[in-house]
């Protein structure tokens, strides 16, 4: 050997004053931002619930199941918005959880050339870009048009159904349900797809090996394999559809009462809100704000749940 | 090209590849592979990476199939049916000679249901306890699992991991597994517990295992075939068959050249 060994004392060197300063900046710099955002959430609901507290003290609990809301008389119950608010998230769900779903499975698989499918993943999120507003606009103007017909058939024909015993005039809970699941299709079927795509494809291989068909494949060992991300994706999607507010607003018809009736109007929390604030004063305010509040915590349970059952299905 | 095998006695045999061609694309990958595999015995692919081995282990159960413009050229009889006639279905083709791949890859299920999953998809009617347990015991797994069969197959070790994929090949009664370097992820001892279980399955079932090992492959084998690779005038990797002979005849006095050279570790 003729090089000369390497001065071992080289690779001693004690950290300067300001990497020590620039390490610890930086440390705090991120529990700060990571605090913030806590704090921003934490002001939120203290903020709300300080509003609230007039109405909260007027109503008690009986705000939850109180039917009426008359600003006139001082008198103030969500009851038709809270069930307003779970039925149009609920049609939403059902409409667009099968489609969702399908899509990200079409867009996983190989049934269509790849640049097809690129060109449909970018489409679909195409659906997410465009305005609460313009969904509205176009539910008014394109969808209740349509809606009417099916309406009036269901009436007509499935009238005895308590869901359909009313005509469709316009505006209505199902409208507002279908524009509901449309934006809420990106999200299911682009966490969907995600988490189906980033299956190892050592899985798929394992299943057809056995010799189980593409259909056995994909229902009984990529869903489930994938169904975590599913459900994430579906309670997501719950949570945007319960608040969203302006195509709402626009399609619903602001029917402060509860009927069965898919083909009547109704209300949501976020549409009672968006709908009355502009004119509210003294108690009105303080009672928009407990809703806000209630509206708050149910989406704050969905994702509660949500996570549960994540959880519970990831076990296995 | 066809090999005068040293054997002593006739055998039957399972798999028949006659004049095998595969192609990618217009890309030949494999040319011309002739190869008789035998009944009730363990068949060792050996070669350098690239030479096509593990593409002729997936010809035996049409697992090419799902590689877009995979083509194949020539029979391979099995059982005097040829797997590649346009009449046979795959997915039964796949019921009947099962695999193990070469990272151990159960389901995210228990190991119960990793098990039953074949069985299940197949209907078979009998007592699923009873064939999870027979396939388990035959998988040697039994003993380590009998306690926790509703536990994630994931949650095993990886050769545990491994010999659950056999327990889960085993389970839906094929005639023919084929291995997949089935050891390459595993520590020494689980390697040696594979191994072993080879040993055990070959009485009723006909192996073919691919391996980079070649003390595995001197270990397992009663045959084995030298794979090698040569370049292409456009560029690309072309595999072919060298040698196939018993595997003591392959080890220490190979009719080629390359097997010699292969054997003794100077190159691949």
């Amino acid at each position: 050997m003729n090089t000369p060994a390497p001065n071992p004392a080289k690779i001693i060197r004690p950290p300067s004053q300001w990497d020590k300063s620039l390490d610890r900046g930086f440390i705090w710099l991120t529990r700060f931002f990571a605090l913030a955002i806590a704090g921003i959430l934490l002001w939120i609901a203290v903020q709300v619930t300080i509003q609230a507290a007039p109405a909260i003290q007027s109503s008690g609990l009986g705000f939850i199941f109180e039917s009426t809301w008359d600003p006139v008389k001082d008198q103030y119950g969500v009851l038709p918005q809270i069930y307003g608010t779970m039925v149009s998230a609920l049609i939403a769900l059902i409409l667009a959880v099968p489609i969702g779903v399908g899509t990200a499975l079409l867009l996983s698989e190989n049934f269509l050339p790849l640049p097809i499918r690129t060109v449909m993943v970018f489409l679909v999120e195409l659906l997410a870009a465009i305005p609460s507003v313009v969904y509205g606009l176009w539910g008014i103007f394109v969808l209740i048009p349509i809606l009417k017909e099916v309406g009036g058939w269901l009436h007509s024909q499935l009238g005895w159904i308590p869901f359909f015993n009313t005509p469709l005039a316009g505006p209505g809970m199902l409208p507002a349900g279908v524009v509901l699941a449309i934006m809420i299709l990106p999200i299911i079927t682009a966490i969907s797809r995600d988490s189906l795509i980033s299956l190892p494809p050592e899985l798929r291989q394992a299943s057809l090996g056995l010799g189980a068909t593409r259909w056995e494949t994909i229902f009984q060992v990529l869903i489930p394999a994938a169904i975590s991300g599913i459900v994430g994706a579906v309670m997501l999607a719950l949570g945007r559809a319960m608040g969203e507010t302006m195509a709402v607003t626009m399609l619903i018809g602001n029917a402060n009462n509860i009927n069965i009736s898919i083909l009547a109007p109704a209300n949501t929390i976020a549409s009672l809100l968006a709908s009355q604030f502009a004119e509210a004063s003294g108690l009105q305010i303080s009672s928009l704000m407990y809703a806000a509040l209630i509206l708050f915590l149910l989406t704050l349970l969905v994702n509660v749940l949500a996570e549960l059952i994540v959880q519970k299905v990831k076990r296995i | 090209m066809s090999f005068s095998i040293t054997t002593t006695e006739p055998q039957e045999t399972v798999f028949s590849a006659n004049d095998v061609k595969v192609y990618y694309g217009k890309f030949l990958a494999l040319k011309g592979i002739s190869i008789d595999i035998f009944k009730n015995s363990v068949t060792a692919f050996i070669g350098p990476s690239g030479c096509g081995k593990s593409t002729l282990l997936r010809c035996f159960n049409r697992l090419n199939d799902l590689i877009e413009n995979f083509h194949l050229e020539g029979k391979i009889v099995y059982h005097h049916q040829n797997l590649y006639d346009p009449q046979v279905d795959p997915v039964e083709v796949r019921r009947r000679i099962g695999m193990v791949f070469q990272k151990p890859n159960p389901f995210p299920k228990s190991i119960y249901d990793n098990v039953a999953f074949g069985a299940r998809i197949n209907g078979y009617k009998g007592d699923m306890d009873e064939l999870v347990e027979k396939s388990l015991r035959s998988a040697a797994l039994w003993d380590e699992v009998k306690d926790k069969l509703k536990e994630s197959g994931l949650a095993l070790s990886g050769g545990q991991q491994q010999r659950l994929c056999i327990a889960r090949a085993i389970a839906v009664q094929p005639d023919a597994i084929l291995m997949d370097e089935p050891c390459s992820a595993l520590d020494p001892i689980s390697t040696l517990r594979v191994e072993e279980l080879i040993h055990q399955l070959k009485e009723r079932y006909s192996i073919i295992i691919v391996t980079h090992n070649m003390q595995q492959a001197s270990r397992v084998a009663d045959m084995t075939a030298f794979f090698n690779v040569e370049p292409t005038d456009k560029g690309g990797r072309m595999g072919y068959l060298v040698e196939y002979d018993r595997t003591e005849v392959i080890f220490q006095t190979p009719k080629q050249q390359a097997t010699q050279e292969y054997v003794s570790g100077r190159f691949g």
